[in-house]
């Protein structure tokens, strides 16, 4: 078991280092010069600007050899420094991302529990069961294939501009500020309601699938069969496919994550709520080197963390696992 | 009993939060949208990128010595109570008796002298380049200032400055850093305005009535709304609903649909007819002069009778623009245009005429697709680009190219991204380009250093991207620059002398004029400026740097609806 979270770790290390190092190197690919930009906001005479470019390209540090950033780059997130802003300069960006953490984990956090658990609940029980495998499982096709922005904008355009039940954008409402009391706690659900619902619903179809499939599969199988003959209740029957079939719906968790983060970056931006994804989308549109950088950071971070723990959850669900890799069979 | 004590802390969080906690009433809170581009992240006057996205801190927090009414073009005496040129190299200002910070401390002339010398001090402050001509700023007293010069100064952005240099207050900003000074963030901003910095999110900023604001007493205006709420929405599709809803007041957002709203009554506007915008800039085609063939006059003259005006004002624009004046200036300064000179060497679109122009010049159709080929022979193809995203450009640019074409020169459309875009423009490696960046202003100066800034230089970050290289009119532009504001008549002399180059050489081609959008649903306030019905006249304007220029003065003249 060790051995076996030992190797897990070195990969998580690798790749953490591997895609981090990818993430700083692409946006300096895109043409174009942050500081220049920033710069020709600001009508000013020739001679000023000629003072403030040597000035800031000093002031983020891309007046050195590209190598050498690359060094300080690391150097700097060891030291929990993720840079200055050039977008929203002259704000931290570890400041910038904090704000906006809470948002993304509001609505990524229990759109992935709540689907999953839901969705292998709904695919279990819908397998065998004709009419419901006729009319519901359809649309849990439809939906699973239904890309995430899609979804966000059939949701907003119909609760949001259509039955007005929902607002299209936003955290929170124009009219207040944050602050603890009950009206602004159900403001936030209220925008948080639409961002959190197409989520799950994209990815509740898909795990419903799955789960109705692993089923079935499993209801053919041997040990299944032996069982049914020696007159176990159905009941019984179809508690241990269950448990058989989660397996790879784990598994499956574990291989979407990355996809669903994708996910909630369209979410956020459809909605134009206030997380990490819409951040992520205005600093690559406006080319900030150290926001980009310190977006992907935390989605790494993000995406290695949970796959981590689905890696430890399949050691406590699965034994085969636990023994395997003490070498007992 | 442990539960009762949850329920108590509870209760008292609660209560805590209820009370810190705010709501803005709908009765005085105006709502305006159109300004910000990013989310708020600094109220430091001196970082001036990033004004648009917190476009209160010069004009509601911070106040300049004057305002400036570009629809009189008249400077308003503010924190100033009068200034004067005593000689062609002293100006004196006379502060009014009774300024405030908002603190309560007094602001006198010290905080004056001391904002000016931040540009002395420090050379990444914007302004500093003003020292090459200003000699020494000093208080005489309390109310007294005076700006001395070494030589005669550059009166036209002198006079620029005195209306966008917001003064901060000596006594907080003396201790500070030059890092803190340059780059700061200066949250919490006390500044002498009529307005409070109160609180702001990822997409808003908030302002609250500073109800000790000097001018209450000294000019006797008072703002109408109590709270400002400034929104940034995502797309412009929503402001446009929100709008609509009543739930902004006032959007500075470029909404292509106005057109047709204004005229239903949905929604007021500045003018009753088209282009029923006011104009803030002109969009002006540059041309990359280095190049083969726009390095031709003749060539650039024939694409500038080629580009049909009208078709981009139509399908880019649905009539919320006007054609601009061929000298690129602005209505309110056409006192500057030579029309005489307009009227003999302006040109306007006439593709015949264009086709003529080519043919003289040897541009022929040598291979017969109807496209000119240069007279050496060689195929044209040329690209007229702007930034991605920016639909009401994009659609202007493809009638650009549309239209060229239809003359016969072999003109294609492309939308890189913006980076690379502005890339390709500072480092003069485009071929054609729109470009806006001379903002409404005083002086016809800013829009010709815009076109004929000088010297060239690797990197052109400021205007002049196409290089088209003019010792004379550089020197006619140093010229302008020079010229005391007194000097009508010689300000409009040296203009129709850069005119007459600009209109014989055709270095740029000025198209439109880019509207200072602005759209006003009355059910919570009324009384927003327009020009007809005894409507106030102001520029009802909430972008960075336009609070000085009407903006504020539009709060003043609303009304409660009920």
């Amino acid at each position: 078991m060790q051995r076996y979270l030992a190797q897990k770790l070195t990969i998580y290390i690798l790749t953490f280092f591997l895609a981090v190092t990818i993430d700083w190197i692409i946006p300096r690919f895109m043409p174009g010069n942050p500081v220049q930009t920033m710069l020709s906001r600001a009508a000013l005479r020739a001679e000023a600007v000629e003072v403030m470019r040597g000035y800031y390209l000093r002031a983020f540090g891309l007046d050195v050899p590209v190598w050498q950033q690359y060094l300080n780059f690391w150097k700097a997130v060891f030291h929990g420094d993720l840079g200055v802003s050039v977008y929203l300069f002259p704000k931290p960006v570890i400041r910038v991302i904090a704000e906006a953490i809470p948002y993304t984990l509001a609505i990524l956090v229990p759109a992935i529990v709540l689907s999953w658990i839901a969705g292998n609940k709904f695919g279990a029980f819908a397998a065998r069961r004709r009419w419901l495998d006729n009319t519901v499982l359809p649309l849990g096709y439809f939906l699973t294939a239904t890309p995430y922005m899609w979804l966000g904008i059939l949701l907003a355009w119909g609760f949001g501009v259509g039955l007005g039940w929902f607002p299209i954008a936003g955290g929170y409402s124009f009219a207040m500020t944050p602050h603890l009391s009950w009206k602004f706690v159900l403001d936030l659900l209220w925008h948080w309601f639409l961002p959190f619902v197409s989520l799950f619903l994209v990815m509740f179809g898909g795990w419903a699938i799955g789960m109705r499939n692993m089923i079935i599969y499993e209801l053919e199988a041997d040990y299944v069969q032996y069982l049914e003959s020696l007159g176990a209740p159905r009941k019984l029957i179809r508690r241990y496919a269950f448990r058989n079939a989660v397996l790879p719906q784990i598994t499956g968790l574990a291989l979407q994550i990355g996809t669903i983060a994708a996910g909630a970056v369209v979410t956020e931006t459809v909605f134009s709520y206030p997380g990490i994804g819409k951040l992520l989308v205005e600093a690559i549109q406006n080319q900030d080197y150290f926001l980009i950088q310190g977006c992907f950071l935390f989605i790494i971070i993000g995406v290695l963390l949970a796959n981590l723990i689905v890696d430890i959850a399949y050691l406590i669900v699965d034994p085969r696992t636990r023994r395997g890799m003490v070498g007992e069979i | 009993m442990r539960g009762k004590w949850w329920v108590v802390l509870g209760l008292l969080v609660l209560g805590v939060g209820v009370a810190l906690g705010q709501e803005f009433p709908r009765q005085e809170t105006l709502y305006i949208s159109g300004a910000a581009w990013g989310p708020p992240t600094d109220w430091n006057p001196f970082i001036t990128w990033s004004k648009a996205n917190t476009s209160g801190t010069v004009g509601l927090i911070y106040e300049p010595l004057f305002f400036y009414d570009p629809l009189k073009d008249t400077l308003i005496p503010w924190l100033a109570e009068y200034g004067q040129w005593k000689t062609d190299q002293l100006f004196e200002v006379k502060l009014r008796e009774g300024l405030t910070w908002q603190d309560g401390k007094p602001l006198t002339a010290a905080d004056v002298v001391f904002t000016f010398e931040l540009g002395k001090k420090y050379s990444t402050i914007y302004y500093s380049p003003m020292w090459d001509y200003l000699a020494s700023v000093v208080n005489v007293g309390d109310y007294y200032v005076e700006f001395s010069f070494k030589r005669k100064p550059l009166y036209q952005e002198f006079v620029n400055n005195l209306y966008n240099i917001a003064i901060v207050p000596k006594h907080i900003w003396e201790t500070r850093t030059e890092e803190e000074i340059t780059s700061g963030a200066n949250a919490n901003p006390i500044g002498s305005g009529s307005y409070k910095y109160f609180a702001h999110g990822p997409d808003r900023n908030v302002y609250i009535r500073n109800e000790e604001w000097w001018g209450i007493k000294l000019l006797g205006l008072k703002p109408a709304p109590k709270y400002i709420v400034e929104i940034r929405f995502a797309t412009n599709n929503l402001a446009l609903g929100a709008l609509l809803k009543g739930e902004i007041d006032l959007s500075n957002n470029f909404l292509p649909g106005i057109a047709t709203l204004a005229k239903l009554g949905y929604v007021k506007t500045y003018l009753p007819e088209p282009p029923y915008m006011l104009s803030a800039n002109t969009a002006v085609l540059f041309l990359n002069t280095t190049k083969k063939p726009l390095n031709d006059p003749a060539f650039r003259k024939a694409l500038a009778y080629a580009i049909n005006v009208d078709a981009i004002i139509e399908r880019a624009f649905a009539g919320l623009v006007a054609k601009a004046s061929p000298t690129a200036l602005l209505p309110h300064l056409a006192k500057y245009v030579d029309d005489e000179l307009v009227a003999q060497l302006g040109f306007t679109y006439d593709p015949a005429k264009a086709k003529a122009i080519l043919a003289v010049a040897g541009y022929k159709d040598i291979d017969g697709d109807g496209l000119v080929e240069a007279p050496d022979g060689s195929k044209i193809y040329l690209e007229v680009t702007c930034p991605f995203g920016w639909t009401d450009w994009m659609e202007a640019i493809r009638v650009i190219s549309e239209s060229a074409q239809a003359a016969g020169i072999n003109v294609v459309h492309r939308y890189p991204d913006y980076g690379a875009w502005n890339t390709a423009l500072v480092t003069g490696t485009f071929d054609m380009t729109l470009n806006n960046w001379a903002s409404l202003s005083n002086t016809p100066w800013t829009v010709y250093n815009l076109l004929f800034n000088h010297p060239i230089r690797d990197v052109m970050g400021s205007g002049n991207f196409g290089r088209y290289n003019n010792p004379e009119v550089f020197a006619l532009v140093d010229e302008l620059a020079a010229t005391p504001p007194w000097d009508a008549e010689g300000v409009k002399a040296v203009c129709a002398k850069i005119q007459e180059i600009l209109l014989t050489d055709l270095p740029m081609i000025p198209l439109w004029y880019n509207g200072l959008w602005a759209q006003y649903v009355e059910f919570t306030w009324t009384n927003f400026p327009g020009a007809y019905g005894g409507r106030p006249h102001w520029l009802p304007c909430t972008w960075a740097g336009y609070w000085q220029m009407g903006g504020f003065h539009t709060l003043c003249e609303l009304k409660p609806a009920q």
